[in-house]
């Protein structure tokens, strides 16, 4: 198959081309629609009674001085839904969660009671009116000490439940990665936590659902990036009190970032169908931000004690993982079912290792449910942090330079597609190439002088380097599946008689502008300019049936369906154009936009004439019309890569890090708007940098959310946000129809890594091995200090 | 509750309307008025993305009653084009990909435009650090940053430079 995209004229806007996003007027202009813009008549307003404590046995909810207020409807507990049997419900991990409690809450934050009322004022004067009385229970934080044989048993709705533990999955060879680390010159062996992290992208969660009596349809106007996978499942949810699919529309309309924080089913959602159920009305549920940081959306929480081995001389051997993730009370992270611990086995990374070892145990605490997403294709920031610090501390720990010991390392370009010892085939890359280009790019050796330099008058300068790959685009629906259904997604092209087109997708832009980049695709495989191409998702009674847009999957899947879609469309055009110009088919040659008759320029339909000639003049026996639809099962995944280098200057009396330059060198094979990958590049720098130096979701002893607002959860704003410089490779996919990766997690995925490194680097010296991100002041201080330096 | 008359204009219009002392302007702006390109993202005044003009100046509408307004001129992101043209800044953002969800960027402009009207050539510095009440989560800033030195140019005619920017912090 070819991989190099043939340009077309600026007037088609085909791939390759910086086009201006077609979306982007009505954002422009305060037009934009999302879900808190939704307003039906005689809506109602929905507001939440949340849990104080972490794990509290409710002893009463009194909801009368709320239910006395003029304006409030209704308060809904757990026990009214529990005559429905709809107070539980099922997790995308085959484990349960609560919708409301009826005995017990688990998490500070937790939903209680919802009340509805004629207004969000009112609605909120009734949350605070409802009296409960809880009882104190033993709070669970710690994963380590919630396995321990005397840990009080989180799950006790779980018949025969006696611990906290969820899971226990592993891959790779035990025994060969034994014999590998005993026979090892070089062993390095680490701590890493990579702490409890949220999305807060700046639009939060809600809905507006609506359920019209007469004809018993159910309409949800929602924050979620699976509108199809959503409307399946509550129809499986609700099936048994009367809710059927064809009755459900999910409408999912301009959603205010993502980042995998809109893919589960929150409890509020399903109160708020279950309220216009029962109410007659619409009802509005829009969180707050408090709401949302302390009860949904969010990733990482994973404990792992990490060993890699090597020869004495740098050549890496071996990797064993052992990791305990703390999933909160509940599994409801958002992984594909077969995988407990997502992709983290992508965790060998961009190396050539022979052996490796991974065991992952889950585990349930006194927290929200964790494992969603943080922009990132399941668990793959993980590994990557994990492996990326590894071969540092492997570097420095021999001796030798962290640049030389991954070229040493890298899978070499030849050997894909490259069949990784954890069980991944990697479609393609250039790793050596990425990472040159990036230290040429820095100016590599001048800046290690520097370092040298600036260590001998006592400054702390580091260097960090990740050079990662990105396993994303689920997936090969042979092993990817949600809840069962395969991860394909799709795209349904329809041309109009006047040559414009309609086309309609599985997926749901959150910001990654797919009305530009889709329009795109279809301008580059049809020729019809990609001003009239009209992209609509996330309509469930219109779009084709797809699994979503997360993982950096829509280009990948519904990207490569549309490229398939267009092409089964050209298949049928070229037929009309050899009926309207009377030649055989394959005397036609096409370019983007006409057919043309081979050594007769002059001979030529366009696409236009083509479309037109679709519904006036088909060949007798064709069916009239020009559309497609395609659902694309890819392959295989793509595997992005890229390597990045970060300077910083620590400040030894403050601790603070300064990220003085980051160069990203990305490979996403090939591009469809080079503008937008940028742009979606530095949106993941800086969701990198975030958690690298700022944000935390902690909790103390007894369970209180300790990252609960914006003023503790910080997230960076222009001023700590560094200019990013970037820069690519092109090594295409050769399993995609246009040679495409995903590209918009890379970022968030490799710049942890960079920055850690380059803090770290700053510090080896002094006998620093590692700090766990986020390298607040605060916390390098502290480091610093115990190495003795008073700083000033 | 007792509801009040508040009158002022808004995008040039005269308004009058009902509110209830304890509403929040933005709420007003949005529900009452229904112009809902002035979003809530926190209802704490760190995210910005509330930012209206009162008086030609930016403020969070999140944290004001709408009461406040009494007698005042406010301007939303829905005043910003004229007669359907987009201002500079809006011109900015699209040429620059200066957006990317959307959800900021109404009131990411509107500190902007405050910015631009009072700073005739902001560094890229200044730029930062008006802009560091409003969070944006998507596009990394780099894109508005430059959005902003378009408007800036495109404002006062001057040509472009070789610009590189430094970054904050
Ligand atoms: S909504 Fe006003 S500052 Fe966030
Ligand atoms: S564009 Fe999404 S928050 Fe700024």
């Amino acid at each position: 198959m070819t991989q190099t995209i043939p340009m077309t004229a600026a007037a088609i806007g085909g791939m390759g081309h910086s086009m201006k996003r077609k979306e982007d007027p009505r954002f422009l202009q305060g037009k934009g629609n999302y879900v808190e813009d939704v307003n039906l008549p005689g809506m109602l307003w929905m507001d939440i009674v949340r849990s104080p404590y972490a794990h509290a046995k409710i002893v009463s909810i009194d909801a009368s001085k709320a239910l006395a207020i003029p304006g409030v409807l209704a308060v809904i507990t757990g026990k009214d839904l529990e005559a429905y049997n709809l107070h539980w419900m099922p997790t995308l991990m085959s484990d349960t969660q609560m919708v409301l409690p009826v005995d017990k809450v688990m998490y500070q934050a937790q939903e209680v009671a919802a009340v509805i009322a004629t207004d969000r004022y009112i609605a909120a004067d009734g949350a605070a009116a409802v009296d409960v009385e809880y009882e104190e229970l033993p709070v669970v934080v710690d994963p380590f000490k919630a396995l321990l044989p005397d840990a009080p048993v989180l799950r006790t709705d779980k018949p025969g439940k006696t611990d906290n533990h969820i899971f226990h999955w592993e891959v790779g060879d035990a025994a060969v990665t034994d014999k590998a680390f005993a026979e090892a010159d070089v062993v390095v062996k680490q701590d890493i936590y990579i702490p409890r992290i949220h999305v807060a992208s700046i639009e939060t969660c809600g809905c507006v659902a609506s359920f019209e009596k007469t004809e018993g349809k159910l309409t949800v106007w929602m924050t979620t990036q699976a509108p199809h996978a959503i409307r399946t499942v509550f129809a499986l949810v609700a099936g048994h009190v009367g809710l059927s699919e064809e009755k459900i529309r999910i409408i999912s309309p301009d959603i205010g970032g993502g980042f995998g924080g809109k893919v589960p089913v929150y409890p509020g959602y399903v109160i708020a169908v279950a309220a216009t159920v029962l109410i007659g009305k619409p009802v509005k549920w829009i969180e707050d931000r408090m709401e949302n940081l302390q009860a949904d959306s969010f990733a990482r929480d994973y404990h792992t004690t990490a060993e890699l081995a090597a020869t004495k001389d740098g050549k890496l051997t071996a990797l064993r993982f052992k990791t305990l993730a703390d999933h909160g009370y509940a599994d409801a992270a958002a992984n594909p079912s077969k995988f407990p611990a997502g992709l983290y086995h992508i965790c060998t990374g961009s190396y050539d290792l022979q052996a490796a070892h991974v065991e992952v145990d889950g585990a349930y605490t006194n927290k929200p449910p964790g494992g969603v997403a943080y922009r990132c294709s399941f668990r793959v920031t993980e590994a990557v942090h994990t492996i990326e610090r590894m071969v540092d501390i492997m570097a420095h720990q021999i001796g030798m330079d962290p640049a030389a010991l991954r070229m040493k390392n890298f899978i070499e370009k030849e050997q894909f597609p490259y069949k990784s010892v954890l069980g991944w085939e990697y479609d393609s890359g250039d790793y050596h190439a990425a990472l040159q280009k990036a230290m040429d790019i820095i100016g590599y050796d001048d800046l290690r002088r520097e370092q040298l330099e600036k260590r001998a008058r006592g400054e702390y300068m580091g260097i960090g380097i990740s050079s990662f790959t990105e396993i994303v685009g689920a997936g090969p629906s042979k092993d990817f599946d949600i809840l069962g259904i395969k991860m394909f997604d799709s795209a349904e092209i329809r041309v109009h008689p006047t040559g414009k087109a309609i086309a309609r997708f599985g997926t749901k832009s959150q910001g990654q502008g797919h009305e530009t980049t889709y329009a795109q695709i279809v301008a580059q495989e049809l020729g019809i300019p990609m001003a009239h191409v009209q992209v609509e998702e996330g309509d469930t009674d219109t779009a084709p049936y797809g699994l979503g847009t997360y993982a950096s999957r829509s280009t990948p899947t519904s990207g490569a369906a549309a490229a398939m879609a267009a092409r089964k469309i050209r298949d049928k055009a070229r037929k009309i154009a050899a009926y309207l110009m009377e030649v055989a088919e394959e005397d036609l040659e096409w370019e983007p936009g006409k057919f043309t008759v081979k050594g007769n320029p002059e001979a030529f339909k366009t696409i236009q004439e083509i479309a037109f000639a679709a519904y006036t003049n088909h060949p007798q026996g064709m069916e009239a019309g020009l559309e497609a639809t395609h659902y694309y099962d890819p392959p295989n995944l793509t595997y992005p890569f890229g390597s990045y280098i970060c300077v910083v200057d620590i400040d030894a009396g403050t601790g603070q890090v300064h990220v003085r330059r980051f160069v990203a060198v990305d490979d996403c094979g090939n591009i469809i708007n080079p503008m937008i990958v940028d742009g979606q590049i530095h949106g993941g720098l800086s969701m990198g940098l975030a958690p690298a130096l700022y944000e935390e979701i902690s909790y103390d002893e007894a369970g209180n959310c300790l990252g609960g607002s914006f003023i503790d959860y910080l997230v960076p704003t222009a001023v700590e946000t560094p200019n990013w410089e970037t820069d690519k490779t092109i090594t295409p996919s050769p399993h995609h129809p246009f040679g495409a990766k995903g590209v918009g997690e890379s970022a968030t995925v490799g710049a942890p890594p960079a920055i850690a490194n380059a803090v770290v680097d700053a510090l080896w010296h002094l006998g620093v091995r590692h700090i766990d991100i986020p390298m607040t002041p605060s916390k390098v201080w502290k480091v610093l200090r115990d190495h003795g330096v008073t700083g000033s | 509750m007792s509801m009040k008359t508040v009158n002022f204009t808004i995008n040039g219009e005269a308004k009058s309307v009902q509110a209830e002392s304890r509403q929040l302007l933005v709420h007003c702006i949005r529900e009452t008025l229904g112009l809902t390109g002035t979003h809530v993202g926190c209802e704490t005044s760190h995210c910005g993305a509330c930012t209206i003009h009162l008086d030609g100046e930016p403020v969070k509408s999140c944290t004001m009653f709408a009461v406040q307004a009494e007698g005042k001129s406010l301007t939303t992101v829905e005043g910003l084009a004229i007669g359907g043209t987009l201002n500079p800044v809006q011109e900015g953002f699209w040429e620059e990909h200066g957006l990317q969800c959307g959800f900021c960027t109404p009131g990411m402009m509107m500190t902007a435009t405050a910015l631009l009207r009072t700073v005739n050539e902001p560094t890229e510095t200044e730029i930062r650090e008006a802009i560091s009440g409003n969070l944006c989560r998507c596009t990394g800033y780099v894109n508005i940053v430059k959005a902003i030195q378009y408007a800036q140019r495109k404002m006062h005619a001057t040509p472009a430079p070789e610009a590189v920017l430094q970054g904050g912090d």
